[in-house]
């Protein structure tokens, strides 16, 4: 049996985590990964009396990510209580905003799966600030049946963003995605570590079934839990095959069966119902009353405008083209956020080797960043030390093994470049000396100086090696030089 | 001794009485009206001596001491306090101790005051008569059949009683002026955000408002010197200058002042002829002051009750969410089988009857397809109100009228009808819709000689106008100096 034609919509909920040092509503810390409980106050615990105040750096990052996704920054936002029960949510309700987001009516253009040359536009009806909830842990001390609850994530802001319906393929969801992750990464609005939970996404998904002419719609799933781009990918593939198969079956439509809430098992590939939503929750939203509205002056979304700066894209494009480096270089270097293009803009133009900063940012800065699990902001070696040692490489002043030994200090203990060298005790070797070194070699090495008589040149390669190692400031190159002088000479 | 915060400065400058003498003989008066009045939840001689103790160590020492040195002070149950438990009178919090104190806690202990105790209160603060609470009903100095008022009975009557000179109430629709009209004390509900409501357990949060409770005007300045003022953690709190409240109790001349008279209220049905005469009474001695007295209207008037009683409740189940028995307070014990019957017992063991009511009344009204028809309709009442009390304070300075229908009613007499314990805030919720400043003042006494309160209202901030108008009542009237027969 043929399958009838089907369009696939959907619409995506992207909750990005804001990154501020502190909670929405209080001074906690935000930092990821701290044992269970030590990261709360009354605020944010929701403890009888208490009362949240508005951290304003959570508002000019909402506001930066709004306008990158070309949204409108309405003059007034304010602040709703969202109501449910649930362990992780201490005071029964989320603060939230309900008809007055902080953003509104803003799209993205993506580049068409389909077809390279084209875009396609993506609505994005709003998006919205709102505090997270804790995390309940069950059954994790080995064989009793318990359940523990960490606040340490409650009061950690997110911003909300809510797509229009506009995606037809789970591909034109995973380009969305990029994009949107690529665009908080640059502007330093988010990490997006899908592992750490500062990028979450649920998906609305739902088939149009052209029978006849006649358009039939299956019921909304709303699949949540899914922790990875590929996860998305594979969870919308297998929903638009699940939906059609369960339509063949049941003939159930949006009209009979509205919308549910599926979850994700990643180990089985399968998504799986929740909880029906026969009768959709009731959050009885209303104003929260210990936060006044918030006046968003135009000036100030200007200011913030003006400051947002070049486009992932067009720094792409500016990373090539003044600095000659390929754009597989140039697409690493920006997805690590606008920290690092700045480092890598410092670097590259101070040592005037665009190339070289490129390749020694994407080797040993990265690594050494992930083994030391910093960010660049705080990185013991700075874009001038960078810059200086590089160009020292490319006037032979060190050799690129030497250079890596000044870097690992200089990442490790701090202090400037000299001091590194000296404390390495790298010190240029001079001429006269080398020259001793490598008649010593020759007399030392007869078969080499033959080999070179007879037209083979790259035999002098054998000799650097050993130059190394009885002096191992020795610059390969130099030993190649006086070697062929002195054997042309003889 | 007990009846004047600035008696127990005096005496203890003059070195006449020690601050741990002045403790004592508070705690020792708090022991013996205890078994008749029941205005305490917790009392804490231990502490109390402390504090007193070291506040002779300091005067002894010849160290600075705060403007309330020395003087002891009750504390209503709805105020954190990290040294004593907090229970807003309730099972669910029976126990509970917050780790922190509320800014007006922290604020009364920097001035060096004496906090003796927590004062009973109806079940977070819901109730006119001190009725709801867990820890027992409290019973009016004056007349132990009858309520001291709510929700803040347990203060009004800890003053009343002689047990302190001052106290701190909370006042949502009216708990700080309805019990002190009931016990015979001055009462003050600042305007919303004077002070900060941080540390206060929230009841309804637009509404909420704390203030001092003292037998006179001046001694009521005395503590709104100490608890006034902005705060950060508060984002409702008001950035706004505080005076020196004391110096709006220096003049008694009111020539200049213009009172609105809200004349259809003092002869609305259902008032007692009492309160009427009382208000008649207070409008002649505010004449003979010299203040002009103005007729005012307040249109939307007939609203407030009704207003009142969708916004608050709608906080209320808010507020009241978070006690769940997930974290903290009472928790169903093991026949709770999974988590939402552990909800659903917890709440059904901890809440009393007044609680539930009113978080039923406010879930409803903010449900979806319910919430335009009540809750927001409710918010756009509220602003009508505002906009009444705009209008009638561009012609008047004050306000003058009744605090209650009636004085203190018979223990026992509205506690099963809800709707007549409503209506004891029908004087006094606009106030708060409005979030204007207003004052209870004793005002004289009816034939069996139960106190009766008189109320002024005034424009936002103008708490000095209030204590003055009310300083200069108190210069040519002596209810305020009568006392119960103990």
């Amino acid at each position: 049996m043929s399958q009838l034609p089907t369009t696939t919509i959907i619409g995506l909920e992207v909750h990005v985590q804001l990154k501020t040092a502190t909670k929405l509503f209080c001074g906690c810390s935000t930092k990821f990964g701290s044992p269970p409980n030590t990261q709360v106050c009354p605020v944010c615990l929701g403890l009888p009396g208490a009362l949240p105040v508005i951290n304003e750096h959570a508002i000019e990052l909402a506001i930066r990510a709004g306008l990158a996704i070309n949204c409108d920054i309405p003059p007034l936002t304010k602040w709703d209580r969202k109501q449910y029960f649930y362990p992780d949510l201490p005071k029964g309700y989320q603060i939230s905003q309900f008809d007055l987001p902080i953003c509104a009516d803003g799209c993205l253009e993506i580049v068409d799966p389909a077809d390279a040359d084209a875009t396609r536009r993506i609505g994005i009806t709003r998006a919205h600030l709102e505090e997270d909830a804790g995390k309940s842990m069950h059954d994790e001390a080995a064989g009793r049946a318990d359940s523990r609850i960490d606040l340490n994530r409650c009061g950690t802001p997110l911003l909300e963003i809510v797509s229009e319906p506009d995606l037809r393929t789970a591909e034109e969801a995973l380009a969305y995605l990029t994009k949107l992750k690529e665009i908080m990464t640059h502007l330093g609005v988010s990490d997006c570590e899908m592992q750490e939970g500062s990028l979450r996404v649920d998906a609305n998904v739902n088939l149009h079934i052209d029978k006849h002419g006649q358009r039939i719609a299956t019921p909304i799933v709303e699949v949540k839990n899914m922790n990875s781009f590929r996860n998305v990918v594979a969870a919308l593939h297998f929903e638009v095959d699940r939906q059609y198969a369960e339509w063949e079956e049941t003939g159930h439509t949006i009209e009979t069966h509205g919308k549910r809430t599926f979850g994700w098992d990643d180990v089985k590939g399968v998504t799986y119902p929740q909880r029906e939503k026969e009768e959709s929750a009731d959050y009885r939203y209303f104003p929260c009353p210990d936060l006044l509205p918030i006046r968003i002056p135009s000036e100030r979304v200007e200011e913030i405008r003006g400051s947002l700066g070049e486009t992932p894209e067009e720094t792409r494009e500016r990373l090539q083209s003044q600095y000659g480096i390929k754009a597989y270089d140039a697409d690493v270097i920006v997805s690590q956020g606008r920290a690092m293009v700045e480092y890598f803009d410092a670097v590259a133009m101070a040592s005037g080797e665009g190339k070289r900063a490129s390749s020694w940012i994407q080797q040993d800065v990265m690594r050494t960043l992930k083994e030391q699990g910093g960010d660049i902001e705080s990185f013991g070696v700075t874009a001038e030390q960078l810059a200086q040692l590089l160009s020292k490489v490319s006037s032979g002043e060190l050799t690129n093994d030497r250079a890596r030994d000044v870097f690992k200090h200089l990442s490790e203990n701090g202090g400037d470049v000299d001091q590194a060298i000296k404390a390495l005790g790298i010190e240029a070797v001079d001429d006269s000396e080398m020259e001793t070194l490598v008649k010593e070699l020759l007399t030392a090495n007869p078969k080499v100086v033959d080999d070179v008589k007879n037209g083979n040149q790259k035999a002098v390669g054998s000799l650097i090696g050993q130059a190394r190692g009885k002096n191992p400031n020795a610059n390969p190159q130099k030993v190649r030089e006086i070697a062929l002088r002195l054997i042309e000479q003889a | 001794m007990l009846d004047s915060a600035l008696e127990v400065l005096r005496l203890q400058a003059a070195g006449e009485a020690s601050a741990v003498e002045i403790a004592e003989r508070a705690l020792d008066a708090i022991e013996a009206s205890q078994s008749t009045h029941n205005a305490y939840t917790h009392v804490d001689r231990e502490s109390a001596v402390a504090a007193a103790k070291s506040v002779d160590a300091k005067r002894a020492a010849g160290q600075p001491l705060g403007a309330l040195a020395g003087v002891p002070i009750a504390v209503k149950d709805v105020l954190c306090t990290s040294d004593m438990p907090t229970t807003c009178s309730s099972e669910m919090l029976r126990g509970f101790r917050p780790p922190y104190d509320a800014t007006v806690v922290g604020k009364l202990r920097a001035a060096d005051a004496v906090i003796v105790g927590k004062t009973n209160m109806d079940e977070f603060a819901m109730g006119a008569s001190t009725e709801t609470s867990a820890f027992g009903i409290t019973k009016n100095p004056w007349d132990t059949s009858r309520t001291p008022g709510g929700s803040s009975g347990g203060a009004a009557a800890a003053v009343a009683a002689g047990t302190v000179p001052l106290s701190l109430g909370t006042d949502t629709g009216g708990s700080i002026r309805q019990p002190a009209a009931f016990c015979g004390v001055t009462g003050l509900k600042p305007t919303y955000g004077r002070v900060s409501r941080y540390g206060l357990v929230a009841f309804a949060s637009s509404l909420d408002q704390i203030g001092p409770m003292a037998w006179s005007a001046d001694e009521c300045a005395l503590l709104m010197n100490v608890i006034a003022g902005f705060e950060p953690r508060d984002s409702t709190s008001l950035d706004q200058a505080v005076p020196d409240f004391t110096l709006a109790t220096e003049s008694n001349d009111l020539r200049g002042v213009r009172i609105g008279v809200l004349r259809e209220s003092a002869q609305a049905e259902g008032i007692d002829e009492s309160i009427r005469n009382a208000v008649k009474h207070a409008i002649g001695v505010f004449a003979e002051l010299g203040a002009e007295i103005v007729d005012v209207d307040l249109p939307h008037r007939e609203y407030w009750v009704p207003t009142y009683y969708v916004i608050a409740p709608s906080e209320a189940s808010s507020n009241l969410s978070r006690y769940d028995g997930a974290h903290y307070g009472h928790r169903a014990g093991a026949e709770a089988k999974d988590l939402v019957s552990m909800y659903c017992r917890s709440r059904a063991e901890g809440f009393g009857a007044e609680v539930k009511r009113r978080i039923m009344i406010g879930t409803y009204a903010l449900s979806e397809g319910y919430a335009d028809e009540y809750y927001n309709k409710a918010l756009k009442v509220r602003r009508l109100i505002r906009g009444d009390y705009d209008a009638a304070f561009s012609q008047v300075d004050l306000m003058l009228g009744p605090v209650t229908p009636t004085p203190a009613f018979p223990l026992g007499d509205k506690i099963d009808d809800p709707i007549q314990m409503y209506l004891c805030d029908l004087f006094t919720v606009g106030a708060n819709l409005a979030g204007v400043p207003a004052i209870s003042l004793p005002g004289g006494f009816d034939p069996s000689g139960l106190p009766i309160g008189i109320q002024l209202q005034a424009p936002t901030l103008e708490e000095s106008r209030l204590l003055f108008a009310a300083s200069a009542f108190q210069s040519a009237t002596d209810y305020h100096t009568q006392r119960p027969n103990q």
